[in-house]
């Protein structure tokens, strides 16, 4: 039983992590038909705002998520004008060539700034305690980690199924240029999109600093399993990254608990069954 | 156009002459630039996106060792191994890849690369694991030409195969074979119409790309006489796409070009700032896209003043 609970809390945590980074990738690539190999580079750009200011201006850990926010989010809205409103227009080859390469430069830059050791970002009394239920005791940081991802989903829901904003955006991800001779201004709506995207994934790099560590090649690291969440959801589907965030996290956290040897075999071999089985993930359009 | 391969040939024989300290690297970029070819004929002729071509790398690097290590150390046996082994796992994840296309195809290309890395780290009484497969002694190649200390045989070995790889794909290129492949690379759609067997020549296209990178896996464990994890890694995987699209696809020689010049800067970026030059591969790849979209191969063209 107890076993069980850790799998469930640890899963759920860990795909609420996944999920808050890969949704942005997942709506960008759903949107701007952009391979955005960079996407994890603004988890790491959130990472390393958060350490700096939490540990090098010692601000503590919710000013550190503040700064990481608005520092990320600051940095992609003049990256979405200057370098990615050009790379919607390329190939797909060379979207993958000019994302890897901005991927590249963030982590030189991150490289250079803070070197390549981890950085951490401590958490603060809040979290780092362990939280009474009665009949057993959990770790305040995961019931956060699950709280926040709940929010941000909900929020997400919210803003698409209930705002101006999200009829629009969905109108633009189902056809760009239709959306725009209805008057749709889809320039707009790809520069908000990008950064809230950007901004969900430094909040879930900072958040999920614990589960994923960072460091300056993060990005690298990572960029797999955040594409295998966005190829299992379904490209553009928000439903689908959440669903495929927690499945995936589940699945790899409840391998690793109970057959750490074959963990991540079992992991790829499954994800491997799904895409075969489910060409378009789990919720995408055909 | 057409003695532009004899102009590689000969600067890659100057090369051995100019720069006999590096042939080391010299002899890394001519493995690598097998690797290379094969994602050229996938991607390039075929244009099928791959991110996993180091799971074939990789077989064919560890056929090929074992094959040296427990049954016979022939430098060409165990290359016809390695390509047989590279071959085997392509046709095997073909028939899978193939029946998808765009993020999901590329995803289960790197899965595969994935699951390979995962089983040659877990079977360490055969692979080595994390130490890598040791213990790897050539025998001369062709019975005459013993592998040396400083790695000249090594070189014209590596430089041999390169040209007789480059040589095959071009023919394939000529070849109908090669044809239906830019035909699907076109439109897929009007390949199925007139009755092409769209999905088997994709699959025997990866096969044959397979073939070629276990080829080069296998030359990479002969000359270093070590195979490690790195060869199956995501990282190899996409090294050889980045170098392939900043050479220039669908034209091999775009692929020669691209790995040189990815590597040659890599190699002195490394060497002047060990910590930065990672600025100078990430400017160099976004400046490439931004001026020369189609690869260095396009070069020419665009300072003829017609940009595409």
């Amino acid at each position: 039983m107890d076993l069980f609970l850790n799998i469930l809390v640890d899963g759920v945590a860990y795909g609420m992590i996944l999920f808050m980074i890969a949704v942005g990738l997942s709506v960008t690539m759903g949107l701007m038909r952009v391979v955005n190999l960079a996407h994890g580079g603004f988890a790491l750009i959130g990472g390393t705002l958060a350490h700096w200011a939490a540990q090098d201006l010692g601000l503590g850990y919710w000013a550190g998520l503040a700064v990481a926010l608005a520092g990320t989010m600051a940095i992609a809205l003049p990256l979405e004008r200057v370098i990615y409103r050009r790379i919607y227009g390329f190939g797909e080859l060379q979207q993958v060539l000019a994302t890897i390469g901005l991927t590249f430069l963030m982590i030189a830059t991150v490289n250079l700034w803070q070197g390549s050791a981890l950085l951490t970002i401590g958490l603060p009394e809040g979290l780092n305690r362990v939280v009474d239920l009665g009949f057993r005791t959990l770790p305040a940081h995961r019931l956060a980690v699950i709280a926040a991802g709940a929010l941000v989903a909900l929020g997400l829901w919210a803003l698409l199924d209930k705002t101006r904003f999200g009829i629009r955006l969905r109108a633009a991800v189902d056809n760009r240029d239709i959306a725009s001779s209805l008057g749709i201004d889809t320039g707009l709506i790809y520069m908000a999109t990008f950064a809230l995207g950007a901004g969900l994934a430094a909040l879930g790099g900072v958040l999920g600093a614990e589960l994923l560590p960072i460091d300056a090649y993060y990005p690298l690291r990572y960029m797999v399993l955040f594409l295998i969440v966005v190829a299992v959801g379904g490209m553009g589907s928000i439903a689908g990254s959440f669903a495929a965030a927690l499945g995936l996290g589940l699945l790899e956290t409840a391998a690793r608990y109970l057959a750490p040897d074959l963990a991540t075999l079992t992991f790829l071999g499954l994800v491997t069954l799904l895409l075969v089985i489910r060409p378009n993930g789990l919720l995408g359009r055909v | 156009m057409r003695f532009l391969p004899l102009v590689f040939v000969a600067l890659a024989a100057a090369a051995f002459f100019v720069f006999p300290y590096d042939l080391a690297f010299l002899t890394r970029i001519l493995i690598m630039i097998v690797l290379v070819l094969s994602v050229d004929l996938i991607l390039g002729y075929a244009g099928v996106p791959t991110l996993g071509q180091a799971a074939m790398y990789g077989a064919g690097a560890y056929a090929a060792g074992l094959f040296a290590i427990h049954v016979w150390a022939d430098p060409v046996a165990g290359l016809i191994i390695g390509g047989l082994a590279g071959a085997a796992l392509a046709f095997v994840s073909g028939l899978i890849v193939m029946r998808t296309h765009g993020l999901t195809a590329i995803m289960l290309t790197i899965a595969v690369a994935q699951i390979c890395l995962e089983i040659a780290n877990r079977a360490r009484d055969i692979t080595g694991g994390a130490e890598g497969l040791r213990g790897i002694r050539m025998e001369p190649v062709l019975g005459l030409f013993a592998f040396d200390f400083i790695g000249q045989t090594g070189y014209w070995y590596a430089l041999i195969v390169v040209c007789v790889v480059f040589a095959a794909l071009a023919v394939i290129g000529r070849a109908p074979f090669g044809m239906s492949l830019r035909g699907i690379h076109e439109s897929r759609d009007r390949m199925l119409a007139i009755g092409a067997p769209v999905y088997w020549r994709l699959v025997l296209a990866y096969t044959l790309g397979g073939a070629v990178a276990g080829i080069g896996g296998a030359l990479a464990a002969q000359i270093t006489q070590l195979v490690s994890l790195e060869t199956l890694s995501f990282t190899l995987s996409a090294e050889a796409l980045i170098m392939l699209i900043l050479g220039g696809t669908g034209r091999l020689y775009g692929a020669v070009i691209g790995t040189v010049l990815f590597m040659t800067v890599h190699h002195l970026a490394a060497a002047n700032d060990p910590f930065n030059w990672l600025f100078v591969i990430g400017g160099m790849v976004l400046a490439m896209v931004f001026f020369l979209p189609s690869g260095l191969i396009s070069l020419g063209h665009a300072l003829k003043g017609g940009r595409k």
